[in-house]
């Protein structure tokens, strides 16, 4: 579990087990994830992957009769545990989804709703602000300036994935956590926001979930393989796309099977 | 033959047909080098077309029409004979016939002219059955002739059955149509008429409405008054008292079942709401009538106010009850429409359960649910039955809702009951206040529709 490098842990998940009722979707995931870098969990369908990404915000909560067993830690701090509140703790870590999915609100309104709720701006000024720097920061600012108060879903996807990314910073959020962000994306999309991962990771923690090698290989510092629940191997990308240990994983990325 | 038995001809023919198509394609096929372009099903189907289709259309628009054709020829009939212009005299005389014809009436009723015209009328009726069985009959034999020289190996009858398909289909959304056409002439027809006596402004503007017009010359009682903002009044009021119940309680009963509500219990619950609907109207009339007006009677009372025990409030009431399954079960249905991803996306954002209904997702199911609303309100201003029972028939223009009112469906029953003349301006009025109550449903259905269409799907 140690390595070369070791820069600072901010989750840390021991043991962390998801039952979607009888069924179990994750047996024992061990799992460091390390600030200001970009962890991708890659493996086939149904392996889990998403299930964990969940695990971390406390998303799989809404979803009735699943329960998770284990501990996960963020910045030393169990996240299950009874005095956390799960709308802070989801306020300090943002999520993008697989299809981008604006609020039908303004393009202003989308950014600035996470702010509102959680009452982060005094006035008008300092919510422009807050929305005008998530917007450029999510790179969308130059193309929507003269136009945010046009409706979020009028947007092209690549665009509207970005804006789900600028509402995800608005709140200032220490991880960001994102499910295929780009699999619904074109090319040229999924470039931009690739490029963009690379600018985020220097101040948030990222963790995503991919089905593309390539981009796991192309974007993230560390990888972690995921099969049938478990975390067969994790390590440095670099390793594990040009040396992996463990069979399956060969397998998996070279794509014999998937 | 009459036209049930020439139908059962028809049928048998049909029958016949498609065994003889079948065994015709098969034989023509036993051999054959060519393959077969429709299935041997489609060609009998063809035949059985060919033999029944345009006698069926022609029996029933001669079943339609021709006692139309022999009424009016039995009128000019009777008019050359009898040298009477009286119109009223002339339908005596038909009616009589007629029943004479029918044997309801002894000979010692009729004089010559009547039975003259009775074997008049007796004759172009057998002509007419004769004939319509003759047409009808050798139609369908020709239609059987062609259909079978037409059944060939290469002949598509896949295709020609596809297009009859095609075309029943047609005439049925035609007759829903035309019908909806011809109702709408008719209500604008018949207003015209009750214009002519009544002023439209008066209709529109005025503010006494008592139909109540003298029948005879030399009776007493008033000239009628035709002025409906009475009713208008009335039918705003009720549904505005039934909406402020039905909105609020069927959104929030939507957004329960919805959002909060364990799949069990939504089970439940649900189809107990929308029994509300099942209910027939007069049995909530007399559930108004008999249970809540009374008890606003004396709940009155006990507070020292004398209120009638019809009342504008009663009726309302019980009418939102009513509508509440409307709202709650149309409403339900958009907030389950608006993506679970909205949720979620508003959830990690650290939005409350609360927070995300009330920002989220009702905005997204907004368009949705005010069409609910505006199809509700059509269902209130349409209900007739609580209103007759609660609410009471008199045309009072009052703002205060524990007084009796009454609203344009009622006056229609009211206008039509009884004996009247039909085109007396009371029963004329009937036409006058049904044709606004169509415009304003249309108008609120047409709004709603464009509501939906114009904010709908912005993600999918």
């Amino acid at each position: 579990m140690s390595e070369k490098t070791d820069p600072k842990i901010k989750i840390e998940a021991r043991g962390v087990e998801v039952f979607y009722g009888e069924a179990q979707a994750l047996h024992g995931i061990d799992l460091d994830v390390n600030a200001n870098q970009v962890t991708a969990l890659i493996g086939p369908s149904g392996c889990g992957k998403s299930t964990f990404l969940r695990c971390i915000n406390r998303m799989n909560d809404v979803i009735d009769g699943c329960r998770v067993n284990g501990n996960i830690a963020i910045d030393g701090q169990d996240i299950y545990s009874a005095e956390i509140d799960v709308v802070e703790l989801r306020a300090r870590v943002g999520m993008v989804f697989q299809k981008p999915n604006p609020f039908p609100k303004s393009i202003y309104d989308n950014v600035a709703y996470g702010p509102r709720i959680h009452g982060l701006s005094q006035s008008r000024e300092q919510l422009d602000h807050i929305v005008e720097s998530s917007l450029k920061r999510a790179g969308l600012w130059a193309e929507v300036s003269d136009r945010l108060l046009a409706s979020g879903t009028s947007l092209s996807g690549g665009q509207q994935q970005r804006l789900c990314i600028a509402r995800a910073i608005a709140v200032s959020p220490d991880v960001v956590l994102m499910d295929e962000p780009c699999s619904a994306l074109d090319p040229i999309a999924t470039a931009v926001i690739e490029e963009l991962m690379e600018e985020l990771r220097k101040d948030y923690t990222i963790v995503i979930v991919t089905h593309s090698m390539q981009q796991a290989a192309r974007i993230s510092q560390r990888t972690a393989y995921f099969h049938l629940g478990n975390v067969v191997e994790h390590g440095a990308t670099q390793q594990i796309f040009t040396n992996p240990q463990n069979q399956q994983t060969e397998a998996y990325i070279s794509g014999k099977i998937g | 033959m009459s036209a049930s038995s020439l139908f059962l001809c028809l049928v048998g023919l049909g029958l016949f047909s498609f065994f003889f198509g079948r065994r015709r394609i098969h034989r023509l096929a036993t051999g054959a080098s060519q393959k077969q372009h429709s299935r041997d099903v489609y060609h009998a189907s063809f035949l059985v077309i060919c033999a029944t289709f345009v006698p069926i259309v022609l029996l029933v628009i001669w079943t339609g029409i021709s006692p139309l054709v022999i009424d009016a020829l039995l009128e000019s009939f009777l008019k050359a004979r009898a040298n009477t212009a009286s119109l009223g005299e002339l339908s005596v005389m038909i009616a009589k016939t007629k029943a004479y014809y029918a044997g309801s009436i002894s000979a010692a009723f009729i004089d010559d002219t009547i039975a003259e015209a009775t074997n008049y009328y007796a004759d172009l009726v057998a002509h007419s059955l004769q004939a319509r069985s003759f047409a009808v009959l050798l139609l369908a034999i020709a239609g059987v002739g062609l259909g079978v020289r037409k059944i060939a190996l290469r002949f598509t009858a896949r295709h020609s059955v596809e297009r009859v398909a095609q075309l029943i289909m047609l005439v049925a959304s035609a007759i829903a149509v035309l019908t909806t056409v011809g109702i709408v002439l008719s209500l604008i027809f018949e207003t015209i008429r009750f214009f002519a006596t009544v002023s439209v402004t008066e209709f529109l503007f005025g503010l006494h409405w008592s139909p109540q017009i003298a029948i005879r010359e030399d009776q007493a009682g008033g000239s009628g008054s035709f002025g409906a903002i009475p009713l208008f009044a009335g039918t705003l009021m009720i549904t505005f008292i039934a909406m402020i119940v039905a909105v609020p309680i069927g959104l929030m009963s939507a957004i329960y079942l919805s959002e909060y509500a364990s799949p069990r219990l939504r089970g439940i619950a649900k189809p107990g709401i929308e029994m509300l609907a099942g209910i027939p109207t007069v049995v909530y009339g007399f559930f108004a009538a008999l249970v809540v007006a009374p008890f606003l009677r004396d709940g009155g009372a006990d507070i020292g106010l004398t209120l009638s025990s019809e009342s504008a409030l009663a009726a309302g009431l019980v009418m939102g009850i009513m509508i509440i399954p409307f709202i709650s079960s149309l409403s339900d249905d958009v907030i389950n429409a608006v993506p679970q991803t909205l949720r979620d996306g508003a959830a990690a954002l650290g939005a409350t359960h609360s927070e995300t209904i009330k920002q989220v997702v009702l905005p997204a199911a907004l368009p949705g649910i005010v069409s609910a609303i505006l199809l509700a309100i059509s269902r209130a201003i349409g209900e007739t039955m609580i209103v007759v029972m609660a609410a009471g028939v008199a045309a009072n223009l009052t703002a205060n809702p524990f007084e009796s009112v009454t609203t344009v469906t009622v006056q229609i029953v009211m206008l039509l009951v009884g004996d009247q003349e039909f085109d007396s301006a009371k029963t004329l009025a009937a036409f006058a206040l049904g044709l606004v109550l169509f415009f304003i449903t249309l108008a609120l259905n047409i709004l709603a529709l464009y509501v939906v269409n114009k904010y709908r799907e912005q993600y999918d």
